[in-house]
């Protein structure tokens, strides 16, 4: 069962670059990445893309194909009527270095500056000891891969450039969220979260949630108790006033 | 273990890079394309109908708010004995049909009693969490569907007024409990027939008891619901209790969205079966 599939792809570099169409040939059972890699052993030798597990796990092949946010490595070519034009662009919300490769190094900035884990202290006997219906909120999150295809669907800075510097995009509002759901962390970052991070831009309206190849239910299990945590810190006189007078412990 | 890892007590784990201090100020977008990026002009390349499900908020929204609206104004045929519409409960003036509810207040007579309850159940759904996503999207546009450029040239979330108070919604929350219970309450006097003698059933009663159990589920699946009774502890090991409670608000709150719509089908449903009754259009269906 082979066809040929029409393809367009995006090409140049950030001075500029148009869709490219191309003819390629498909066999049964393959993915997009595999007609990516055919196209630079057939047609386009200097193709860049990048690439690592093909597994759905390493993060890197993120791209975006007719239109939608999505690793190429798991985007089966079956999803795809055999006369459809299948068309594959760079994540649209980073700048691009060439071809489907783009620099996220927004991402790194914005990782690098969430307050590190910080365990209280240890007990007796050298160990820390949790239970595990008290980590396993903060789990869900850690199956994250890093593909940032949240963070390229989020419209608050895909749509809104000069947003990157106030809003720190879904996957590190559900890292802040992890850190701050953690049983052994003592560290605040409520206010954090709300002034600096940028929790107020999101709006909930569930793209990451959406795009996410882990599965991580960012806006219901991450940003939305963030949301309400921040509104006990901030917002709700009754529990801003239970803190005051010392009826409400942390956790 | 690691080298670098501060060892022991207290100390973070990893170093966390220098960020700016204090409240950040938002942008200023001036809509044009961002510096670096893929040159791309499409809007969007999705080629599948983003644009549908959109539209479908768009129309049973709007739909729902002319019908809630006429119904809400009108100021008659809301009460058939013994059934009342949820539109007009709990219903708290002295011009209201039937005795449903104490009678609190003689207002004025043009102002119809729906109108002083109208805010709890609006309250709610306008600053739910579902809802917002809902409307954000169809009717802001912000954004219309995932990966589809929305049209502003700025874009500030719900980081400012007026949509800094959504934060509101838990108080919204506790407001729409106490209608719950009156809804139920309003089931349990439909067990009455006419005269006001017990033991009666009819479909009016169903109905009334299923969109009391749907509004109820609806407010209890809420996302300030399940932070509240046990999303906000770090520590659920020592609050089995409140952790069972979490899990089953949890559960729930994976079909908020399902609930959303239901309910809002059901309060409609029930307020369309007491019109047909009170106008004498049909006849309850009684089964004792
Ligand atoms: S839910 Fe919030 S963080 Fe997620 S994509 Fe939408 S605006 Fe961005
Ligand atoms: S949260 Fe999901 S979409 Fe976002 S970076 Fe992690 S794995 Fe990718
Ligand atoms: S190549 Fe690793 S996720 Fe696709
Ligand atoms: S009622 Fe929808 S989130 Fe609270």
């Amino acid at each position: 069962m082979t066809y040929d599939a029409t393809f367009r792809v995006w090409r140049g570099d950030a001075t500029g670059g148009d869709l490219q169409t191309f003819t390629v040939a498909v066999n049964e059972g393959e993915v997009v990445l595999d007609i990516i890699h055919r196209l630079r052993a057939t047609q386009a030798g200097d193709l860049a893309v990048r690439w690592n597990c093909k597994a759905g796990k390493c993060g890197s092949c993120s791209a975006e194909i007719n239109g939608r946010p999505r690793l190429m490595c798991l985007t089966r070519m079956s999803t795809f009527g055999e006369g459809e034009t299948v068309t594959v662009t760079p994540l649209r919300t980073f700048p691009v270095i060439r071809d489907l490769v783009t620099d996220v190094s927004y991402n790194y900035d914005k990782a690098a500056q969430i307050p590190a884990f910080t365990p209280r202290a240890r007990e007796k006997d050298g160990t820390h000891r949790m239970q595990q219906v008290d980590v396993e909120r903060s789990q869900e999150f850690r199956k994250c891969i890093e593909c940032f295809l949240c963070q390229d669907t989020c419209h608050v800075i895909r749509d809104h450039e000069e947003n990157k510097a106030v809003f720190a995009g879904p996957r590190f509002l559900i890292r802040l969220a992890e850190l701050d759901m953690h049983p052994l962390d003592v560290v605040d970052r409520k206010d954090a979260a709300q002034d600096e991070f940028g929790l107020g831009y999101c709006n909930i309206t569930k793209c990451c949630s959406e795009v996410c190849p882990e599965g991580i239910h960012l806006t219901d299990n991450g940003i939305i108790p963030l949301k309400e945590r921040v509104v006990d810190r901030k917002y709700d006189p009754l529990t801003w006033l239970g803190s005051r007078i010392g009826r409400r412990p942390k956790d | 273990m690691h080298a670098g890892r501060a060892v022991g007590s207290g100390g973070a784990v990893t170093a966390t890079a220098p960020r700016r201090t204090g409240a950040v100020a938002p942008g200023h977008g001036n809509g044009m394309p961002a510096p670096r990026r893929a040159a791309i002009a499409a809007r969007t390349l999705r080629t599948d109908r983003w644009w549908i499900q959109p539209l479908l908020v768009v129309l049973a929204l709007v739909l729902f708010t002319i019908y809630a609206t006429f119904r809400a104004f009108q100021n008659a045929h809301y009460f058939s004995e013994p059934y009342i519409s949820p539109f007009y409960s709990p219903c708290i003036t002295t011009a209201c049909e039937g005795s449903s509810f104490p009678e609190l207040f003689t207002g004025p007579s043009w102002i119809s009693p729906a109108l002083y309850v109208l805010i709890f159940p609006l309250g709610i759904r306008a600053t739910c969490y579902y809802y917002r996503k809902a409307y954000y999207r169809s009717f802001w546009l912000s954004p219309p569907a995932c990966a589809v450029a929305e049209p502003h040239k700025r874009y500030t979330g719900e980081t400012r007024l007026p949509l800094l108070g959504q934060n509101i919604h838990r108080y919204a929350l506790y407001a729409a409990l106490v209608i719950n219970v009156i809804l139920f309450y309003d089931a349990v006097l439909a067990f009455r027939d006419e005269t006001g003698a017990w033991g009666h059933m009819g479909l009016g009663t169903l109905i009334l008891l299923a969109n009391a159990v749907l509004l109820f589920l609806y407010s209890v699946s809420c996302h300030s619901c399940r932070h509240i009774v046990g999303g906000r502890l770090n520590n659920f090991s020592r609050h089995p209790l409140r952790y069972k409670a979490w899990m089953q608000v949890s559960r729930l709150n994976g079909r908020h969205m399902q609930l959303a719509w239901a309910s809002l089908l059901s309060v409609v449903l029930t307020d369309v079966y007491v019109f047909l009754l009170a106008t004498d259009t049909i006849n309850d269906l009684r089964f004792f």
